[in-house]
């Protein structure tokens, strides 16, 4: 039997999968809708001195029929009292005592974090969250993204919270950075108990072409807003992993960005995520959505023998290598299946005008599809792989791996030149 | 259906296989002979932007294809009750009732007339929409994953009598279907050539068959599904000239427009407003069809009454007569049944499929009068569910 049970900077759930702070957990309401479809745990919509927001809010990227495959808001934190999240979070906490309830936080003073975070756990909540990656509005006031882009100011807040928290502490982070592991190191230095990542990032999703506006509109002005959803996934699972291979960095990881299902998951769990959280595809598709994560999980980890999360947590971590350390002498290269093939040919201009001219056409010329099948010169091909991922049909290419050279690595090729060189 | 969809777009076709039979055990069977033209995909919100629905029943067809491939075991029995129910029928309710019913821990024992079972998924559905070899491996996947035990070959009423089945069980349930294809009750209908529309799909489905040669015209009579499954059959087997006769008009046909659609396409004829008399030949094998013409009554406010008009008669040669007007019922077998109120040769059932007997329960076409799969299975687990609290009150 498998075992899906979470255990993230010691921050308990039924599953890794919690709804990330965000509108879906705006509301007592919604988070109990949540963990009845099955969310293991919810980081609430950030606490901190009410705002006022603006409308509209959201922007959306679509890439033909594809809808929102990334996602731009310039909301702010919780526009509700803080007695109103405290009392629906303490009554929560009363009916769900196994999920977990994540109080996400975001003031100003030492005294305001203070009574914030004391007055968060004695409603009840299972861990803190600390808001240093808002990337608009809110960082303009000085918090958000404004902390978590100076690595001294997060220290000392993580540190303050650190003194007056029972409860296991996560520091969230921005990825508006250049380089995110001295963010990752300042929060371990403050005491934090992990790490969250990544907050959305800075962007502007589009422009109005007929008024000269920027998405999301407000009247006649726009300003940036934060970025989310499928298309973030790969920044965001390479900021998990580049603080999860960091020799120096210790914490447990919750990622963030992109996660829609299982497989996105499993991914950000094999390069060293503990737990994820979920937004935007439940914007879009709803709290629905976890029955089928847990249940590809699930199936999966018995597919592969997995008894519990711990069987495969970093498992990939350790191959996410430098470039220096690839094998150059590894080698594959494209084969095209002619039962398959429709004869489109977008190998052949991909290959010939966005890469190396290894895919030629037959001599003959027609269009039947006999005379449509591109082949590939073996010889030239520098297994790229580009053929492959602009094929429409899939299985028709296939990269096959050819030669059996020992394996050369740039950084021993360039030891081995300093020392002829030096003698 | 969206949680099934996007488990196959999300590479978890077990996933996808396990959440749809969990709502329908019988979800492969169903993946083909559902009408979803009518049902989902009917309905489906693509319609209204113009696209083409989603194939949803294809996808379930992929998803559920892969699990009987694969073996995939998603249920197991209950923990023992000691209670024993009996099922008769081994068709998609009582398969459908059975599964519940050993999840819940209680013994089923079903008896089939038949030598397979799958009802008519396994007999009187047209091969083109699913052969009895798919029926009856989804059959034997319920019966062999479950531990149901089946009777072949018992015909109720001559080999075990109703009461033997009651005193012997805890409850019963009645899952035989509608019986035999009726009869025209017209001269010459013993003529070779003449078949039941049932009657010749399940030779075509479990057996060698001769009845197409030298067939070049084929009537059919009827207006229902089973008329249109063998018009089209027979178009699909190459028969020249496949008319179908019903006696009233095209529209008033009560089998799917869909159906009768496609096989217009596929080269069917219709001869409507006709009704037949006498089926005419010669050596003792059919050679033609006679049949008058009918007119709706104007004095019938419904319109339903036919008159038959005066000087109207005709006679259709064709080599192959499939009469396909229904099925006989089983009102003379359920007499034998103590206690069950029948109306209209079907046992009268409440909102759980409980019969005017407490001990018995009934569903799918014997129940209802004859509807699509999916409500037999959807009865069936109805019922499960009512005989699982009907024992257990009456244990405690």
């Amino acid at each position: 039997m498998v075992d899906i049970t979470a255990n993230c900077a010691g921050i308990r759930s039924p599953n890794p999968f919690w709804l990330a702070s965000a509108p879906p957990t705006n509301s007592g309401d919604q988070v109990k809708r949540a963990f009845d479809a099955g969310w293991g745990g919810a980081v609430w919509k950030t606490l901190g001195e009410p705002i006022r927001n603006v409308s509209s809010r959201y922007g959306g990227l679509d890439l033909f029929d594809r809808r929102l495959i990334g996602l731009n808001n310039v909301e702010l934190i919780t526009d509700r009292s803080l007695e109103t999240n405290l009392a629906e979070i303490a009554d929560v906490k009363r009916q769900y005592p196994d999920h977990a309830v994540i109080a996400s936080l975001m003031v100003e003073t030492r005294q305001e974090w203070k009574d914030l975070v004391e007055r968060s756990i004695d409603a009840g909540a299972d861990g803190l969250e600390l808001n240093f990656g808002c990337p608009h509005g809110m960082c303009e006031r000085g918090m958000g993204s404004a902390v978590g882009q100076e690595p001294r100011v997060n220290e000392e807040i993580t540190s303050w919270v650190m003194e007056y928290s029972t409860v296991p502490v996560l520091v969230k982070l921005t990825p508006n950075v250049a380089d995110i592991r001295p963010h990752g190191l300042a929060a371990q230095r403050g005491g934090a108990d992990g790490v969250s990542l990544i907050n959305t990032i800075k962007s502007i999703v589009g422009v109005d072409l007929d008024r000269f506006v920027p998405y999301p509109r407000v009247g006649g002005r726009a300003t940036n807003g934060g970025y989310c959803g499928p298309a973030v996934k790969p920044i965001a699972l390479h900021m998990a992993a580049s603080l999860a291979r960091e020799p120096g960095f210790r914490l447990p990881i919750s990622g963030i960005g992109g996660i829609g299902d299982w497989r996105d998951a499993v991914e950000f769990l094999l390069l060293g995520s503990s737990s994820v959280q979920v937004c935007t595809a439940v914007m879009h598709h709803g709290f629905r959505i976890v029955e089928g994560m847990i249940e590809g999980l699930t199936g999966w980890m018995q597919d592969k023998g997995f008894a519990r999360l711990d069987d495969f947590v970093g498992e990939a971590v350790p191959a996410y290598s430098e470039w220096g350390d690839l094998d150059l002498n590894y080698k594959v290269v494209a084969r095209i299946d002619a039962d398959t093939c429709i004869g489109c040919q977008k190998c052949y201009v991909a290959c010939y005008d966005g890469s190396h001219q290894c895919i030629h056409l037959p001599e003959e010329e027609g269009d039947e599809l006999a005379v449509r099948v591109p082949f590939v010169d073996e010889d030239d091909c520098v297994g790229c792989n580009l053929c492959n991922l602009v094929c429409p049909v899939p299985g028709c290419v296939s990269m096959v791996e050819v030669g059996d050279e020992p394996e050369l690595t740039w950084n021993q090729l360039t030891a081995s030149t300093e020392i002829s060189a030096s003698r | 259906m969206p949680g099934f969809i996007r488990q196959i777009a999300t590479d978890d076709l077990r996933g996808a296989a396990r959440t749809i039979l969990e709502a329908n055990i019988l979800g492969g069977s169903c993946a083909r002979v559902c009408p979803v033209e009518v049902l989902c995909a009917g309905r489906c919100v693509f319609h209204h932007e113009g696209l083409p629905p989603i194939a949803i029943g294809r996808l379930q067809r992929h998803a559920t294809d892969a699990a009987e491939r694969a073996g995939w075991r998603f249920f197991e029995p209950g923990p023992p009750t000691g209670r024993r129910v009996a099922l008769v029928g081994a068709g998609p309710a009582s398969l459908a009732c059975a599964h519940e019913l050993r999840r819940s821990g209680h013994e089923a024992v079903i008896y089939e007339k038949r030598a397979l079972p799958g009802g008519l998924n396994t007999t009187g559905v047209a091969p083109y929409k699913i052969d009895a070899a798919t029926a009856v491996a989804e059959a034997a996947r319920v019966v062999g994953q479950m531990g149901v035990e089946v009777r072949a070959g018992v015909d109720v009423g001559v080999d075990v009598t109703w009461q033997e089945l009651l005193d012997g069980h805890d409850a019963l349930f009645l899952g035989l279907g509608l019986g035999d294809d009726s009869r025209l009750g017209i001269e010459g209908e013993h003529r070779r050539g003449v078949y039941g529309g049932l009657q010749l799909i399940e030779r075509w489905k479990t057996g060698g068959d001769d009845a197409l040669d030298g067939v070049e015209r084929a009537l059919v009579v009827g207006g229902g599904n089973t008329a249109l499954d063998v018009v089209r059959e027979l178009l699909a087997l190459g028969v020249p000239d496949v008319t179908l006769v019903y006696r009233r008009a095209a529209a008033d046909m009560p089998g799917y427009r869909h159906e009768w659609e496609h096989a217009v396409q596929e080269g069917a004829k219709g001869a409507f407003g006709l009704r037949p008399v006498r089926l005419v030949g010669a050596n003792g094998r059919v050679a033609g069809l006679a049949c008058v013409g009918t007119a709706p009554d104007p004095d019938d406010p419904r319109g339903r009454r036919l008159l038959d008009l005066p000087g109207s008669g005709t006679v259709l040669s064709a080599q192959l007569v499939v009469v396909a007007t229904g099925q006989a019922g089983q009102e003379q077998l359920l007499t034998g049944l103590p206690g069950v109120e029948l109306e209209r040769g079907r046992p009268v059932v409440d909102a759980w499929q409980q019969t005017s007997n407490p001990k018995v329960f009934a569903g799918g076409d014997l129940a209802n009068g004859g509807k699509e799969v999916v409500n037999a299975v959807a009865e069936g687990r109805t019922a499960a569910a009512a005989i699982d609290a009907y024992l257990s009150e009456e244990g405690s």
